[in-house]
């Protein structure tokens, strides 16, 4: 090998690149920006202000934060559900009013007073909400007129009973302690603060109404569609934003005992700030709790911090309007090129350097060589079907396909010309197997493992398994269950081909060659599923040995089959019986004379081959190139191949026109008879075998007379 | 239809208004004289040009909040210049070039990065406010130098009318020429209709609304201008009040739906009517300023209310996030 190639294949399969694109597509990557940022913020003041670090400095200086930290929260909520609320600052300012009248000019008690300061900003929400929610009026209009409203009902208010707030001499030591005690250490606001964003962020990320909140804010249109009620959503979103809105003004109405013109001023253009540069997306949908807090936190210590640094007047309106205008830059750009980002650094190749096949050239001598006996095959349901993966007989000789539209349909015996839709799954049904009951077991795509009874009732047996300790993405979910076998004990083994790709991107995973394909197990015993194996390039087809005591599956970017030891001395084991095929392995099935039937879905071209041994070629034609020009595997010449128990060729079947099954993803035997699905193809090949058993089925084979 | 069917927001409007004249001239001692009424157009002169840059911007689907932050320190900072005693050209030029840099930015950002209008120019207003206001000027209020072209501007009267009418007057003329006859002014409207198709049938799009950010910007100067004139100085606190509002209110309540793409010049001037017989009204009845704010913002909430029964939003074709 030259020393180029070790190179690449040393750089390529030991250093990780597909966790770049794994990570990427995580949530929380939204929130390193902004933590990058208030890390920064936080040693740049602590640094530049003398104290900034000391307890009691901290202790006041985290007190206002509970308060802000309080409006944020709100108004993170509305941004959430796709709306904006620059009133928080009228709110707050009325708020504050309203408990610092019951309780200085009205005498009432401190819970009165918190709940006046509540009651007034649930209105003034509810204004909001049936404004913006039920007139779908423009929510930053809307609000930026009734924050004006707002301010003036609030000056008015503070001018007639300004004096009168002096001069009361109303005092309770609740109200003090809220004002300005500490328990364990910690001000009363930073306490609710905590409080309201645990109960906000689990109320968002776990209750109804929380997932309603975050549908309608990505999807308005789709969430109306899905039955939530997009209005009332809107609604309660704004009634919340006032509530915090509200609470925060009970807050500051104690730590100052007073409203003054200046309370809440500026409020708005803070908080929208702060949410923002948490990282909350204009317009709805993504976002969190924790980006609302983190940016309440960079923009107070910013704005405290220059005050306390001593810059002038106007120094926190520019900083404010630059930090507003690129953290809203940023969001509209980043949310319009992350999928960009994200389809350009997620498909990362590995090297492979497959082994010398034999030549599969028509009279070329070789076991593998191709001949035209498929040309020869008769068709059923010609122009009907789309997508027929694989195919199956009951003991009734009917005949059983999956199609592209997430159906199963089933031909009739003899002459298979009628038709019906047997079962809807969904998904794309792939691999097809009858149990003891005759019930049709699935591998669906992109869903899961399947089971059909025979009165048509669809129940799913396995969506997951174990999640593997190291994995980045989510690798329970089986994303491309492609082929199942059952055990004589009732046990399904099953294959999940690729953990990276969803099951109709199969040919960026033929791209990468990453080995992320599974063998796995369904007990239905106790209803669990295990994964056998791991690492395998592309998982295909399944089947039983003859004798019941181990399986065969396919690697089919490896083009490989190996055996899998269910017991005997070496059980739990695999090793490989054939390698370096000229075909990609597809469905492997029983043949009626103790051998198997093997579908390739495409032959090895010498360019491909080529292509694995360049990672950084493949990864530069995912990137620059369209995909309609990408070297991918050939598929556009398949075949069938038998092989008996040693690992032995002993015949294959091709169509070198091209025109009936170009490409073979499954057979069945049944009665002397092949049947040929393939997952591209429009109909399903039926092809007589010369001296195959008459009587052999399938299902007599699995399942004895009985079935 | 009939008569119901040809009520649009701008003939109730223009209803009103009448309405509102016809009763305060006949109760209101001192409304019907010329002086007054003089007083009154004077008085939304200024804020009727601030509203035809907002309503060319308006039309085109955007909207300016930076207006009066740009026309409060823009001139805040070329007085301070004067009264550094730099030269007066070097001077303008200098706070001509900021407006124009001010107005270039704002319309990059919702052009080129397509960042909401709403969000830019609220950052840009705040930024402009803090940047003039740390660093540029000495305190909140600027004089006008004594005996300088603006100062003498300000007390300027062609036949005892004061020179603002004549400007405000001046530049609607020029607004309609500009959306009516113009071949970039009729691209406006289809922009403000339909920005996609308007792109796809090759027009300039985003250098347009470019063009109409600067525009507005260079508005908003000129109509500092005549504010620092008549108060022989330019306070920035300004930039605090609810001034700005008054602005989208002039332009809304007119008729100029905010989703853009409908409108004029006329309605403007009805909107300025309105709002300029109804605050002299309520001076000339003695309503408190505090007051006034109140009855304005409640009538500005009545008119985007009304607005959004009239224009409902299409849910259909309306874009997720605009907000």
């Amino acid at each position: 090998m030259p020393s180029r190639e070790r190179l690449q294949a040393l750089r390529y399969n030991l250093i990780p690149d597909h966790l770049i694109g794994e990570i990427l597509t995580k949530r929380w990557t939204d929130n390193a920006i902004p933590f990058l940022v208030l890390v920064a913020v936080i040693a740049l003041f602590g640094t530049a202000i003398p104290g900034f670090f000391n307890p009691f400095s901290l202790q006041e200086s985290t007190r206002q934060l509970g308060e802000f930290a309080i409006v944020v929260i709100g108004l993170t909520v509305v941004m959430l559900g796709g709306g904006i609320d620059l009133s928080v600052g009228s709110i707050f300012a009325l708020a504050t009013f309203a408990s610092v009248g019951s309780f200085f000019i009205l005498g009432l008690p401190v819970w009165a007073a918190f709940l006046a300061a509540l009651a007034t900003g649930a209105l003034f929400g509810a204004i909001n909400g049936y404004l913006v929610g039920f007139l779908r009026l423009r929510a930053f209009l809307t609000t930026l007129v009734t924050f004006i409203i707002g301010r003036a009902v609030f000056d008015i208010l503070v001018v007639q009973f300004g004096a009168a707030i002096q001069m009361s001499f109303a005092s309770s030591d609740a109200w003090d302690f809220i004002g300005d005690g500490t328990f364990a250490g910690l001000s009363v606001p930073v306490i609710a603060a905590g409080l309201l964003a645990l109960v906000t962020h689990v109320t968002l990320t776990r209750a109804r109404i929380g997932w309603h909140i975050l549908a309608v804010g990505g999807s308005r249109r789709s969430a109306h569609n899905a039955g939530i009620k997009v209005r009332r959503t809107v609604f309660l979103t704004y009634v919340f934003s006032g509530l915090c809105s509200g609470a925060a003004g009970f807050l500051i109405a104690c730590r100052l005992s007073g409203a003054g013109p200046g309370t809440g001023a500026g409020l708005e253009i803070l908080a929208l700030t702060a949410a923002v540069v948490g990282g909350n997306a204009l317009g709805g949908g993504r976002g969190s709790v924790v980006k609302g807090l983190m940016g309440a936190v960079i923009v107070l210590v910013m704005t405290n911090g220059l005050i306390r640094l001593g810059y002038g007047t106007g120094t926190n309106q520019m900083v404010l309007g630059i930090m507003l205008a690129v953290a809203v830059t940023i969001d509209i750009r980043w949310l319009k090129n992350r999928h960009k980002v994200l389809n350009e650094v997620y498909v990362a190749p590995v090297y492979l350097k497959m082994g010398e096949p034999q030549s599969a050239e028509p009279h070329s001598g070789t076991p593998y060589a191709l001949n035209n006996r498929l040309a020869a095959a008769e068709h059923i349901g010609l122009g009907e079907l789309e997508g027929p993966e694989d195919v199956i007989l009951d003991a009734d000789d009917h005949l059983y396909c999956g199609t592209r539209h997430g159906e199963i349909v089933r031909y009739f015996a003899p002459d298979y010309t009628r038709s019906e839709v047997f079962a809807h799954v969904g998904g794309f049904p792939l691999g097809l197997a009858f149990d003891r009951d005759g019930n049709l077991i699935s591998c669906v795509g992109a869903m899961g493992l399947y089971k059909i009874a025979p009165d048509r009732t669809v129940t799913r047996l396995s969506a997951e398994t174990r999640r593997s300790l190291t994995s980045v993405q989510d690798d329970a979910r089986l994303r491309d269950p492609n082929d199942l076998d059952i055990a004589p004990d009732g046990r399904i083994y099953f294959t999940d081909s690729t953990k990276r790709y969803d099951a109709h991107d199969w040919t960026l995973d033929s791209i990468e060659n990453r080995g992320t394909g599974r063998l796995l197990v369904y007990d239905p015993r106790d209803g669990s599923t295990k994964t056998l194996l791991d690492g395998y390039r592309y998982t295909n087809g399944v089947c039983m040995a003859h004798d019941g005591k181990s399986l065969y599956f396919a690697e089919s970017w490896a083009c490989r089959i190996h055996r899998y030891w269910l017991e005997g001395p070496k059980a739990g084991t695999a090793e490989c019986v054939i390698k370096d095929m000229p075909g990609y392995t597809d469905n492997i099935n029983r043949a009626s004379d103790g051998t198997y039937w093997m579908a390739w879905l495409g032959m090895r071209t010498p360019s491909f081959d080529l292509s694995l041994r360049h990672p950084a070629m493949r990864k530069r034609m995912t990137r620059r190139l369209p995909q309609d020009d990408w070297l991918f595997p050939n598929i556009n010449t398949g075949g069938i191949v038998k092989f008996d128990d040693s690992g032995r060729i002993l015949q294959t079947f091709g169509d070198l026109t091209g025109e009936n099954h170009p490409m073979v993803t499954s057979m069945r035997e049944h009665k002397g008879e092949l049947f040929i699905g393939g997952i591209l193809n429009n109909r399903i090949g039926r092809y007589r075998i010369e001296g195959a058993d008459p009587e052999w089925t399938g299902m007599r084979a699995y399942w004895g007379t009985r079935a | 239809m009939g008569f119901l069917g040809s009520l649009n927001q701008e003939r109730i409007v223009f209803a009103i208004a009448v309405a509102i004249f016809v009763v305060a001239a006949l109760t209101l001692p001192g409304f019907f004289t010329a002086d007054n009424l003089v007083a009154i157009v004077r008085s939304v002169s200024v804020l009727g040009i601030l509203a035809l840059g907002m309503a060319i911007i308006v039309i085109g689907r955007g909207i300016d909040l930076s207006m009066v932050a740009v026309m409060a320190m823009s001139v805040a900072w070329y007085l301070q210049m004067l009264g550094n005693g730099m030269s007066d050209g070097a001077a303008l030029g200098l706070a001509l070039a900021g407006v124009v840099a001010i107005g270039f930015a704002n319309g990059f950002l919702v052009a080129y990065a397509e960042v909401p209008a709403i969000f830019v120019t609220l950052a840009s207003a705040s930024f402009v406010y803090g940047l003039v206001r740390s660093q540029l000027i000495g305190s909140d209020a600027v004089p006008v130098p004594p005996g300088h072209w603006v100062a003498e501007l300000g007390a300027l009267r062609l036949a005892d009318v004061p020179v603002e009418v004549f400007v405000f007057a001046g530049l609607a003329l020029a607004a309609f020429v500009f959306l009516r006859f113009t071949k970039w002014g009729r691209y406006v409207y289809y922009a403000g209709d339909n920005p996609a198709a308007a792109r796809n049938v090759g027009m300039p799009v985003r250098p347009m609304l470019v063009l109409r950010y600067v525009l507005s910007s260079l508005v908003a100067f000129a109509a500092g201008i005549l504010t620092a004139g008549s108060l022989q100085s330019m306070n920035t606190r300004v930039v605090n009040s609810p001034q700005l509002y008054d602005i989208v209110l002039v332009t809304v309540i007119g008729g100029i739906g905010l989703a853009g793409g409908k409108g004029g010049v006329r309605n403007v001037l009805i909107g300025a009517a309105l709002i300029g017989i109804m605050l002299n009204a309520m001076t000339i009845l003695d309503i408190p300023l505090l007051y006034q704010n109140l009855i304005k913002s409640a009538i500005l909430l009545a008119a985007i209310i009304f607005d959004g029964v009239l224009n409902p939003r299409d849910e259909q074709t309306a874009q997720q996030g605009d907000i």
